[in-house]
């Protein structure tokens, strides 16, 4: 069985991004990227399925800039097989993400598809569910545990009250959550293999998706700041002020 | 204009966070000048809840489809549904909460009619001008969207709930076919008594300052019940397995908006900010200095929570 992982290239998680100084868009220059922390823990899901002995193959995909083939190497290095490059402009929006991945998938006939549940960047939580929708495909969204048995995946899901679980048909697009897995570090020497790795470059045109933005962002705002607070010095002053000042108790 | 909003059920009741998608389609309608609203109201045995979508102030028409398939929320299900209601009685706006049914779900819808969906919109401006958080709250960004429909999913804590008193007209509608790719073999649901973290009016959240799961359940839960507030947790409690997953408050977690939100222990990166910094009152209880939560926080006390805390509840007797 193939398993196909779309992976996105996003600012890093630990980066406190910055609004233009005009508000036309967030401030990237010389900022650090990496691999939406998510996806990682996608890469790392199928890598375990394919040493488990449930996979074949898994191949990587990206969308985007020049940028994208290093998020790819890092899969590469990770455990998997080959990447895909979708060349294309930054920032395409997820129904068009989601209609050239379905592209992707009707070359490569993959069983599964494996992505993060969102982008840190976007903050969308739409793609995977656009995919599956689609494709005609089940979903399993925000997954923590996954288990393959004659042709059914069981997931277990995050939802509000708790966790539930679904057996889904396959073919079928699985969402990740954080507590899905624990990603690996990649080697020194894993890293030197993954440059032999194949990867193949396809223009997004040659999909035959329109990319056109369907959304126009209109302004890029820092959300209104909170007022500096004050140190109190004990428990009753703390009580006092939550009291008589902020009334809230 | 009319816009759907569908309800959120559990076990045939309402999930009050739809009353909060409710008020944000009454929002969207009053921008328009006018439009109806009608809610859907589907799963299995679905006459309670008809009845109370039935009784929300502004609503006009509530759509009852009762099937054993709609019983868990199914996204394949349910969006084979509304798609078809789109359809057929053309709506123009498609509204839930982006609660982890209504994020399951709408992309879904949305796909199926080749729309952009906007997602955890935080403010409406207009009829296809919204304002949404994206980098984990970190820039808000106002967008437009032209699409014929405007698919939507609103965070519940940025929107009042719609009010009761209302008399809607209840319509039933046939159930659509099983689409059998998916089905629930169980849930595990955390029980409490104590109200709803999402909608709580005080959350005490934990960190990994607590040091461990015993600690958090013995320092924090007589705070939580003094305060008659719902308890919440950083990642990093949840990872080091202090407490269950549906506590997190987070970019990943839960989004909250309490009156007032007790940070014990919890340093305040970023994804953590991200889930509560719309708290009206935000009190920290650290005892390092120079923990970022102390920068939005109205009341910072410094020290150890061992000690603070039971004081603390001992205070509010």
């Amino acid at each position: 069985m193939k398993i196909l992982v779309p992976v996105k290239r996003v600012v890093d998680y630990n980066v406190k991004v910055r609004v233009k100084s005009d508000g036309s868009g967030v401030d990237l220059d010389n900022v650090k990227m990496s691999i939406n922390p998510f996806d990682e823990i996608a890469v790392e899901e199928a890598v375990r399925l394919k040493e488990a002995g449930c996979a074949s193959e898994v191949v990587v995909v990206s969308l985007g800039g020049k940028g994208c083939q290093e998020t790819l190497r890092t899969a590469l290095a990770v455990g998997a097989d080959r990447a895909i490059h979708i060349d294309a402009e930054d920032g395409v929006e997820p129904l068009a993400v989601a209609k050239c991945l379905k592209q992707v998938v009707s070359r490569e006939n993959p069983e599964l598809v494996i992505m993060g549940k969102q982008a840190i960047d976007d903050d969308c939580n739409q793609t995977g569910q656009m995919l599956s929708a689609l494709l005609g495909w089940s979903q399993g969204t925000f997954a923590s545990e996954l288990e393959l048995t004659d042709g059914k995946a069981k997931v277990t899901r995050e939802i509000d009250g708790g966790l539930e679980t679904l057996e889904l048909v396959m073919p079928a697009v699985i969402t990740c959550d954080l507590r899905l897995n624990e990603p690996r570090y990649a080697s020194l020497p894993n890293i030197m293999k993954a440059k032999r790795k194949p990867m193949e470059q396809i223009p997004v045109s040659e999909l035959g998706v329109d990319i056109t933005p369907r959304i126009q962002p209109v302004k890029f705002a820092a959300p209104a700041p909170r007022s500096g607070g004050v140190k109190v010095a004990d428990v009753a002053e703390l009580v006092e002020k939550l009291r008589s000042e902020a009334r809230v108790l | 204009m009319r816009i759907l909003v569908i309800a959120e059920q559990e076990n045939g009741s309402l999930v009050e966070t739809s009353l909060n998608a409710i008020n944000a389609a009454q929002k969207l309608a009053a921008s328009h000048g006018s439009a109806a609203i009608d809610v859907l109201a589907a799963g299995h045995n679905t006459d309670a809840l008809a009845a109370e979508c039935a009784a929300v102030t502004g609503v006009d028409e509530v759509i009852q489809v009762d099937a054993p398939q709609y019983a868990a929320s199914l996204a394949e299900n349910i969006t084979t549904l509304v798609v078809e209601l789109v359809k057929s009685r053309d709506y123009q706006a498609v509204i839930c909460a982006s609660t982890s049914v209504g994020k399951n779900i709408s992309p879904r819808i949305a796909a199926l009619l080749d729309v952009a969906q906007v997602s955890d919109v935080t403010e409406i401006i207009g009829v296809g001008t919204y304002i949404r958080p994206i980098y984990a709250g970190n820039i808000m960004l106002t967008c437009e969207s032209a699409e014929p429909v405007q698919v939507l999913t609103v965070r519940p804590t940025a929107f009042d709930k719609a009010d009761l008193g209302g008399s809607a007209t209840v319509t039933r509608l046939d159930a659509g076919e099983d689409a059998g790719l998916s089905s629930l073999l169980g849930r595990e649901l955390s029980k409490s008594d104590r109200p709803v973290l999402s909608s709580a009016p005080i959350v005490v959240s934990g960190g990994r300052g607590m040091g461990s799961g015993d600690n958090y359940q013995r320092l924090l839960e007589p705070l939580a019940d003094k305060l008659g507030a719902a308890l919440g947790a950083s990642r990093a409690a949840v990872d080091a397995g202090f407490v269950p997953n549906d506590y997190q408050v987070g970019q990943t977690g839960k989004i909250v908006a309490p009156e007032l939100y007790l940070a014990v222990g919890i340093s305040g990166a970023i994804q953590h900010l991200a889930g509560m910094s719309d708290a009206k009152v935000i009190v920290a209880i650290n005892k390092d200095p120079d923990a970022p939560i102390f920068q939005v926080a109205d009341y910072g006390l410094e020290g150890d929570l061992n000690e603070l805390v039971p004081e603390l509840t001992e205070c509010l007797a």
